[in-house]
């Protein structure tokens, strides 16, 4: 009953050789990336790695990720009984029965009944995929022919251990029976004569799972296995929700347009995606029928850079364009151009995969090396440049909104915070109610703030998030020799786009502001008594608070518009469907606001919807975008008498009397 | 085969405000842009470029800083960008200013190459007269082909070219010889954008400048002293102030009536 390491142990060494080959072959693609520095802060990044990967914390966050949990920690302990399998094989005098009966008896134990939890988890995620796969194309022979590798390596230990079992004497049976539970009643299933075949057959499916799986592993969407915890390990620690400057320097290229200008951790980003499919379900553009799907892209880049990565590492041409109509291996410039960068997939993926930096790359490529772009953009950059806003509308304009109320200019010596209006909040009609309710508010609670009013630009948010990078790198370049100049300390803005932008991409710049988001400010003027409500806003009716995704998901700050108002209204907010962090896009982000959507259905029409579910009498919003976005919506499905109102709004409310 | 574009630096005029003391444009601090219309021409001129393998400079006259509009023409692919500068040339009206650019034609096609189309905007938004570019047919002795939104048909070798032009409610299809100047109107195409590669390159670039030592033209047919025309007045007319007509938001139906009323009254409603 001994298995025969002359057969054995060659097949392991093919194994093994094929197992490194296919690694090599793989993993070495990833140097062909650019240099990025992701070892920095050890210590937080094994933190990372022990909750994200070991811990599977966003694994868990649905329903199925208990089925990985077990698969993934089965994996983890029986690996001590593979290693032996694989010792055993080779040296057949090794086994685990040399530990003493202490500590093999649980160890056996928690084996055998690790192994049934591992069959029973990969039972039910085939009949998942059977009956209601994560997405249609999931149900992909790959993962059958995995799971049943998996239920096999699985029965063919118990088979072992069963053959065993039904050799034993009297008083080993016992303990059999004790500490190797479900193997025993295994064992009952045969008569004990049929031992020594159960035993061959046994060890032998057992040998063949172990090395088939060695073998495929590297060649498949289960590298992740690999891949996954590194990742973890190398995620951004802080939110990903700007870009890396560019250098604008003769001889640069900008934008990735070939799969090899990515940095290394975006090529491993593409081998740790196991392809479950929890970004597509969460992007607002891959819900309303567009061609963007964050699976396909994270997939794209990863069979183009198998495909080309041999030319490339020989410096010739690539095969197989990365953005192009060519299918598996190109990412489609409607692809590219559909992201609303809601951040939704990244806040998704249980491995910390970058999808929309790695969007935005291949705008930049397109924007700034081709000069090829959705034609609604011409006039926007044209706009942007020439005039600092997105309407092109003459920067003389940016004051009228307070031409008929007093309003200070930003100084140095006696204003302590800059109210940075914003383009939408400076030309947008109905925005601009926004900004003169909020500037009321600022006045009553007696903040000291100012504009900077003739000298205030446009931000650039959405040239960044466009891809045009050099004219971004202008405007920003401008604004912080402003905000310096003037002394610019703190800063107020209404605009979710205006507070990243100033607080997170322009820390590039060497600026380091404290951005205030109006509905934080105002949380804390009233919880601190600096705001006194003479009356309660109750006149709002029932209200819904939608989630801006450049203020929760990108910035967590989620409470502070809740906790508004339910100050100023006197009750909590009701939530829609989708909220916090799972917060579904106005549609407006990313510069989807200045482009047309050509296919499926309207982003804002799913939201305002979604929110009509609740029937509020008030939308409440914390973002100018996401104002327009309501206010269109609502007009197109006639919703009577709701009302979208912003969190300023909401709160000088509570100075009218009903 | 040269083509020619003539670009024109002007001020962006939804800033522009004017003096009232002087009746001049209040330029200060007012950001200049390439004249709209011009980068329609400019495109077609590149198109051809893309099409025939043919070169084409830009020209602009105007002070030193109109370098900036000629190093935008060099960032979208323009091979020759040259700046007609000097103090003489200021000052100019319509028929001085097409006589410098006409000079500077005829020293490209001298010097460079066979000229065979010149690409003007229809008009600029500054000056709006729409003289300059049958200006610079007339003195060149070229085919003026105005309010082009469309070249239909064009043959370097046969020295033929076809367009539509876009007038009042129909469309005019001309035939007519090389060489030949054409005015755009904005159907024409739509202006592309510049690369940055490019446009990095023509930020290092430096523009050619051609003054009246390069020129030599009689001072009495340039500047100020050739212009026979003068602006003897400027001035923004007076807006008539609106009225508001009732309250749209309490009764929408009675203000929309009251509209028609008054509307009918002042017989602006065709029945």
């Amino acid at each position: 009953m001994t298995p025969n390491p002359t057969i054995f142990t060659p097949l392991l060494i093919a194994s093994l050789a094929v197992f490194a080959w296919g690694c090599w072959k793989r993993l070495s693609l990833i140097s062909l990336g650019k240099p990025e520095n992701r070892f920095d802060n050890i210590g937080a990044r094994v933190g990372e790695m022990l909750m994200y990967a070991f811990g599977q914390k966003r694994v868990l966050a649905k329903p199925f990720g208990i089925n990985h949990f077990i698969i993934f920690w089965s994996f983890i302990i029986l690996l001590i009984a593979n290693i032996e399998f694989i010792l055993h094989g080779v040296f057949p005098w090794i086994s685990l029965t040399k530990l003493p009966d202490g500590i093999l008896l649980p160890l056996l134990l928690l084996l055998d009944i690790v192994s049934l939890l591992a069959l029973a988890a990969v039972v039910v995620a085939a009949v998942r995929r059977v009956i209601s796969p994560p997405y249609p194309e999931a149900r992909t022979i790959e993962a059958f022919f995995i799971l049943s590798l998996i239920g096999l390596l699985m029965l063919a230990y118990f088979g072992i251990n069963a053959a065993k079992i039904s050799r034993m004497q009297e008083g080993a049976l016992a303990i059999a029976k004790t500490w190797m539970p479900v193997s025993s009643v295994v064992s009952g299933m045969f008569a004990p004569a049929a031992g020594a075949t159960v035993y061959s057959i046994s060890w032998w499916a057992h040998a063949f799972a172990l090395l088939a799986f060695m073998c495929y592993l590297p060649h498949s969407k289960h590298m992740h296995i690999l891949t996954a915890i590194p990742n973890c390990f190398f995620r951004r620690l802080e939110k990903p929700n700007t870009l890396q400057r560019e250098d604008f320097i003769i001889g640069n290229t900008f934008g990735v347009g070939q799969v090899d200008r990515y940095s290394w951790k975006d090529l491993l980003d593409s081998f740790s995606c196991t392809e479950c499919g929890r970004c597509q379900k969460v992007c607002p553009a891959s819900i309303t029928g567009k061609p963007l799907n964050p699976r396909a892209v994270i997939h794209d880049i990863k069979v183009n850079l198998l495909e080309n990565g041999s030319l490339l590492k020989k410096n010739e041409k690539s095969l197989i364009p990365l953005i192009g109509e060519q299918g598996e291996g190109s990412v489609s410039e409607e692809s590219i151009w559909g992201c609303t960068t809601c951040g939704a997939c990244m806040e998704a993926c249980p491995v910390f995969i970058e999808q929309m930096p790695k969007i935005l790359q291949m705008r930049r490529h397109l924007v700034e090396t081709d000069a090829r772009f959705p034609e609604e953009l011409l006039s926007l950059f044209e706009n942007m440049e020439g005039r600092s806003n997105p309407w092109g509308i003459a920067p003389s304009e940016r004051t009228k909104w307070c031409a008929q109320i007093d309003v200070k200019t930003f100084d140095k010596n006696s204003t302590e915070y800059l109210l940075y209006v914003g383009c939408a909040g400076s030309f947008d009609s109905r925005n601009k109610l926004v900004t003169l309710a909020l500037t009321q508010l600022l006045d009553k609670a007696g903040i000291s703030w100012g504009i900077l009013g003739k000298d205030e630009k446009c931000c650039g948010d959405s040239l960044r998030r466009l891809g045009n990078e050099l004219v971004f790198d202008k405007m920003a370049k401008e604004n912080v020799q402003i905000f310096k100049e003037k002394g610019i300390k703190k800063v107020i803005t209404q605009c979710p786009h205006c507070f990243t932008t100033l607080k997170n991409d322009y820390r590039q710049y060497g600026l380091e502001l404290e951005v205030i988001h109006h509905s934080e400010l105002l949380r804390n003027l009233i919880q601190d008594g600096l705001l006194k409500l003479p009356y309660l806003a109750a006149g709002m009716g029932q209200m819904v608070y939608h989630d801006s995704c450049y203020l929760g998901r990108h910035n967590d700050v989620y409470e502070a518009p809740r906790e508004v108002i339910s100050l100023a209204t006197g009750q909590k907010p009701h939530e829609m469907r989708r909220h916090h962090e799972k917060s579904f896009c106005c549609g407006a982000g990313g510069g989807r606001m200045w482009m047309e959507e050509h296919s499926g259905d309207r982003i804002n029409l799913v939201r305002v919807k979604e929110a009509l579910e609740e029937k509020p009498d008030t939308i409440c919003v914390s973002c100018p975008y996401c104002m327009t976005m309501f206010e269109d919506g609502l007009k197109d499905v006639q919703a009577g008498a709701t009302r979208v109102k912003d969190i300023a709004e909401v709160v000088a409310e509570g100075f009218r009397p009903d | 085969m040269l083509i020619v574009a003539c670009i024109k630096q002007v001020p962006d005029t939804t800033q522009v405000q004017i003096d009232p003391v002087t009746n001049t444009l209040i330029r200060d601090g007012i950001p200049f842009i390439v004249n709209p219309y011009d980068t329609h021409a400019l495109e077609e001129a590149l198109r051809l470029k893309d099409r025939f393998g043919c070169r084409v400079a830009a020209i602009s006259m105007g002070p030193p800083n109109a370098e900036a509009t000629l190093k935008k023409a060099l960032a979208l692919g323009v091979d020759h960008a040259i700046l007609l500068s000097d103090r003489v040339f200021g000052g100019a009206d319509t028929l001085a200013t097409s006589n410098v650019l006409s000079a500077a034609i005829r020293k490209l096609h001298s010097d460079v190459d066979e000229v065979g189309l010149v690409l003007c905007g229809k008009q600029t938004i500054d000056g709006d007269t729409a003289q300059v570019g049958p200006g610079i047919a007339s003195r060149l002795g070229y085919q003026q082909l105005t309010l082009v939104d469309r070249i239909v048909d064009l043959n370097f070798s046969g020295k033929i070219i076809r367009v539509s032009r876009k007038l009042e409610g129909r469309h005019e299809i001309v035939e007519a010889p090389l060489p030949a100047m054409l005015t755009v109107v904005r159907e024409l195409n739509r202006p592309r954008y510049p690369k940055v590669p490019m446009r990095l390159a023509a930020a290092k670039a430096t523009v050619e400048v051609w003054n009246n030592q390069v020129l030599k033209l009689d001072e009495q047919k340039i500047g100020l002293k050739g212009s026979p025309t003068w602006v003897s007045k400027i001035f923004s007319p007076d807006r008539a102030v609106g009225e508001i007509l009732g309250d749209g938001f309490a009764d929408p139906e009675g203000t929309a009536e009251m509209l028609i009323e008054k509307l009918l009254a002042k017989d602006m409603l065709p029945i």
